[in-house]
Order: structure tokens, then sequence, then C-alpha cells
């Protein structure tokens, strides 16, 4: 019989592979609070609250921050809404072309960004559309219907068939049934999608490089203090701040469909 | 009734008797943006390559040609693209063998809440911030950063030195040679080997297990006729993520790496300061080639079935 518990080698291994996928977030953490404030010095010399007054302070920063929670809500809902019609059409029938379909949302996200953010930059550029918040949220709506499909085509297969013909019998028209019985029942998977929606919008960069003009969203205002470093401290307080706001809609989304059979963030 | 009602009926009646209204309903708009735009600019991009940069006035020279794609065979463009899958294979290696303990302990030994905690240790890291995760190891790779002082502390600076001494993965330091580029691109992308991995792992059926030990088998006997066999699809959909995510990528080698460009960097050094946005289209579709030949590879192993 082979054992119940891992080897000693096994269990070592597999906390290693762990530590080293969570150390260096939590570094971050600790450099948020150093009093070093020109280079990485490790251990920090000292302790302080200074640079979260400092950041609080600073208007680039709210600017940034501001146009990236407004691009990450207007892109997730319009993927709520393309995402969730899409899932729709695919679990509700099948059809010519259906496989086609869930290789078409997929293929932003199965592709290099580098790809997709060149390819809606020479599509912007054809249709004269100028770089704008606009064409932010265009290009992050793109990769983000991907995530909602995903949450709600899992939850349409165990929506049951039996259900929605009782519903018919009982007189109710599509809509009713819709508003009855399919809403309730995908609304978790919805709010699921949309804060990994919104996560991975809060947190794109390489897209969003090819499809903004002068605008800065915050991922772009770290990669600028990542190449010509400003402040070193403001961007250690601002990268923890970053770490917080996306965990949050990720336990929350974990929670909302834990035990089904749909993986919350199965491909990013 | 509700003059929403009035309104819901007929076209509810409608939808039962076509179904087909319905379905092109709710099709037509995802479909007229990612078919349309999305398909359009890939296939904008696309043609884009064939044509050509006239070296002298700088303008794009609309005749079809393949002259573009002979430029990638130039010795600097040429070296870019073999580098930059080099990596690429070895970040997927690397992957592979680091993820192996994580997904075989999380799919076998963690039951109820550990394997919950297994779950969140490995998609808090997947989703947390890109440019944060860039950002932790530019602090840790850093000269005066965290690693330095560790190596340090253990007395292994020598051995440190040593490494950094190899001709091509070394360099001054560790935040400027390509051994820094693939800690940063391991770290940033494992967590996609680890998820389809367990995927595959789960489904080895333990009396399998059983029955390999009952035949007299090692240990390790059963896990190279029996579990890695298994676990092979998963691994394959895993490297699917690491190896295009790789491939794609220009943030990582120019926060962190040598000035030796990789394929992501050139497509956006040509589209952007340089103005080749032909060339930049022909680099481009380099990954889309490669992952191309790896997902029909990768379709007729039945690496899809794990994803």
């Amino acid at each position: 019989m082979p054992s119940d518990r891992a080897s000693l080698g096994l269990r070592i291994a597999a906390f290693a592979g762990l530590l080293f996928l969570h150390l260096p977030i939590l570094l971050i953490f600790v450099y948020a609070f150093t009093t070093e404030d020109r280079t990485y010095q490790w251990p920090p010399p000292g302790l302080t609250l200074k640079w979260f007054a400092v950041t609080w302070n600073r208007p680039d920063v709210w600017a940034a921050m501001g146009l990236s929670v407004r691009v990450a809500a207007i892109s997730t809902a319009m993927a709520l809404i393309l995402g969730t019609l899409c899932a729709a059409a695919v679990s509700r029938a099948r059809f010519f072309g259906r496989e086609t379909i869930s290789l078409l949302v997929i293929l932003p996200i199965a592709l290099p960004g580098i790809i997709t953010g060149i390819a809606l930059r020479s599509a912007f550029n054809i249709g004269g559309i100028p770089f704008s918040t606009l064409t932010i949220i265009l290009g992050h709506a793109t990769f983000c219907i991907v995530v909602v499909y995903n949450n709600v085509v899992a939850r349409f297969r165990r929506i049951s068939g039996p259900m929605l013909e009782a519903s018919a019998d009982l007189g109710a028209n599509g809509f009713q049934t819709f508003r009855h019985i399919v809403l309730p029942n995908i609304g978790s998977a919805l709010l699921a999608g949309g804060m990994l929606a919104f996560a991975l919008s809060f947190d794109e960069v390489i897209v969003t490089t090819f499809t903004a003009g002068q605008q800065q969203t915050l991922p772009i205002w770290m990669l600028e203090e990542l190449v010509r470093p400003r402040q070193r401290p403001v961007t250690n307080v601002v990268a923890m701040v970053v770490v917080l706001v996306t965990f949050l809609p990720i336990l929350g989304a974990y929670y909302l469909t834990r035990g089904g059979s749909e993986t919350a963030g199965g491909g990013k | 009734m509700t003059a929403l009602h009035r309104l819901s009926d007929p076209l509810s009646d409608l939808f039962w008797r076509k179904p087909r209204v319905l379905l092109l309903l709710l099709l037509a708009p995802p479909l007229l943006w990612l078919g349309v735009v999305y398909i359009g600019s890939l296939a904008a991009l696309l043609a884009q390559s064939f044509f050509s940069i006239d070296e002298f006035s700088g303008l794009i020279n609309y005749d079809l040609t393949l002259k573009t794609y002979g430029e990638l065979l130039r010795p600097a463009n040429y070296d870019i693209v073999i580098r930059t899958t080099l990596m690429a294979a070895a970040v997927t290696i690397a992957s592979a063998v680091i993820s192996f303990p994580i997904a075989y302990y999380a799919a076998h030994f963690a039951k109820g809440r550990m394997k919950a905690f297994f779950y969140l240790a490995v998609m808090l890291p997947l989703w947390s911030s890109y440019l944060v995760k860039v950002y932790a190891w530019k602090l840790i790779l850093a000269k005066e950063g965290i690693l330095t002082w560790a190596i340090d502390g253990i007395g292994a600076s020598a051995v440190l030195n040593a490494i950094l001494a190899i001709p091509v993965i070394g360099g001054n330091s560790l935040s400027v040679s390509y051994i820094g580029t693939f800690l940063v691109f391991l770290y940033v992308w494992m967590p996609y080997m680890i998820l389809p991995l367990q995927a595959s792992l789960e489904r080895v059926p333990s009396n399998l297990l059983e029955a390999s030990d009952d035949l007299g088998a090692t240990k390790r006997q059963t896990l190279r006729h029996v579990i890695l066999p298994m676990a092979m699809p998963g691994m394959i959909a895993g490297s699917i993520f690491t190896f295009s995510l790789t491939l794609g990528d220009y943030i990582i080698p120019q926060i962190v790496g040598s000035s030796r460009n990789f394929i992501g960097q050139a497509v956006y050094a040509h589209q952007g300061t340089a103005g080749n946005i032909p060339l930049a289209a022909a680099f481009a579709v380099v990954p889309i080639v490669i992952m191309g030949v790896y997902l029909w590879a990768a379709k007729r192993k039945g690496a899809f079935d794990a994803l």
C-alpha cells in the first residue's frame, strides 16, 4: 500500500515551491515601510509610516488610480454584457461555429499581450480613433470578456433544463424565466466574473501601453517609475496598495464560485 | 399588465418559435466586437508584415513582398528569435519541474482545508499584479538587495560570483544577467503551469498507484511509468501558457536583464520609435506561428482535454 502521507522530500519540495511564489510579494510589504529612500537596501535600516503620507499627497498617484478604477469599472460592465451574451448563446444551443466562438473569446488572452496590443493599436489607427480613455477601455473589455464568459458558461451548464421547462409550463414567458430563474442562478457567477475582470483590468499593462495616449493608468504609472524612478518609497507604497486592491476581488470570486465545477481564474 | 409585459409576451413567443432569432441577437454584439474589430486587426497586422519599408524615405511600400520576412533572417534579428525561443523553453521546463511537487501534493495529499489553502496559495500569486511581481524581483536582485544579503550571510558570495562569471548567462550582477531575467519569467508564469498539472494529476486513480505498488514497482518506477505519462497532457497544457507568455513578454527583459533584446522588445521598438511597422508585424507573426505549431502538436497529444 502506498502511504496516505506524502514523503518528507515531497512535502519540502511542495512547500518550498509555495514559499518561492509568496516571499517576493511579502517583501513588497516590508519595503513599503522602510526609511531608506534611495536604494533597495536590505535589511531596512528602519521602519516608518512616512511614505504613506507622502503617497497620499501625490496628485499623480490619485489621478492614475482614478483612471484605473474608471477604466476597470467600465470595461467590467462591457465584459459582463458581452461575456454573458456569448455564454448564453453557447450554452443554450448547438450551432455551426460554436467551437469557433469559444476560441474567439479566448484568443485575446491566449495570444501574447503584445500581439493583442499591436493589433488593436493598428485597428484604432486605421479607424482614425484617437487614443484616449475610450481606447483603453475598448482594449480592456476585449480581454476581460473571457473571464466573465468562463465563469458564466460553467454556471449555465449547471442550471438544469427541467427547471426551465417547469417555469415555462407554469406560464412564465422567456423574460420572466430569465428574471426569476436564470438570473438568480447565475448571479454569483456574474459577480465572480465581474470581480476577476475588474482585477484583470486594474492590473493590465501590456495592452494598455499600446492603446493609451497620454493617459496613465496605475500600472502605466508604475512602469514609468520602474524605468525612470523618481521617489522609490512611493512606488513601494503604491505596489503594496495594488496587491491589496487586486487580492480582495480574487478572494471574493473564490468564495462565490467555491464548490462548483468552475474554477474562478482557470485561465487568466 | 405593465407595459413591459405587453411587449415581452410577443417577443418571448417569437424567441420560442424561432430560437435562431434569439441566438443571433445574443451573438451579434460580442461577434461584432471580437470577430470584426479583433480578428480584423489581427488580419491587418498580418497584412502589414507583407509590406516593406523603403530604406531611404522611411515610408511604407505597399507592394506585397517577403522582403521583411527575409530581414528576420539577418543575424541580429535571427538571434532575437532564437534567444527568445530558448528562454521560453528553459522557463517552461523549469516551471514544470518546480510545479510538479506542488501540483502532486495538492492533488493527492491535500484534503479539505489544506486543499483550499493550496488552491488559494497558487491563485493569489497568479492573479496578483504583474508589475508588482516584476518590481519585487527588482528589489530582490538589486546589488544591495535581499538575495545578495542572504548569500553573503551564508558565506556563499564566492559561488554567486563564479556563477555570474559564466559567459552568456552571467553578468555584472544578477539583475543584468540572463539568470535574473530567467528567474523573473519563471516566477511570473509558473502558476500557469501548476493549475493544469494539478488537474491532470487529480485524474490519476489511486488504485492504479496501488496496483503498481502491488506489482513490486518502486516509488521511482511508479512515478516514471504511471504518474508522469498520465500527467503529460496537463504538463503540455501548462506549457502552452508558460511558453506563449514568455515569447510575447517585453517588460520583464526590459526591466531585469541584459541589454540584448527579446521578440517582444523588438516588436515594441520597431512599431514605436523605429517606425518600421512591417518589421514589427513580421516579428509579431513569429510567436503566432510558433504557438500555432505548438497548439497543433499539443492538440494531437490530447492536451486540450486537460485544460
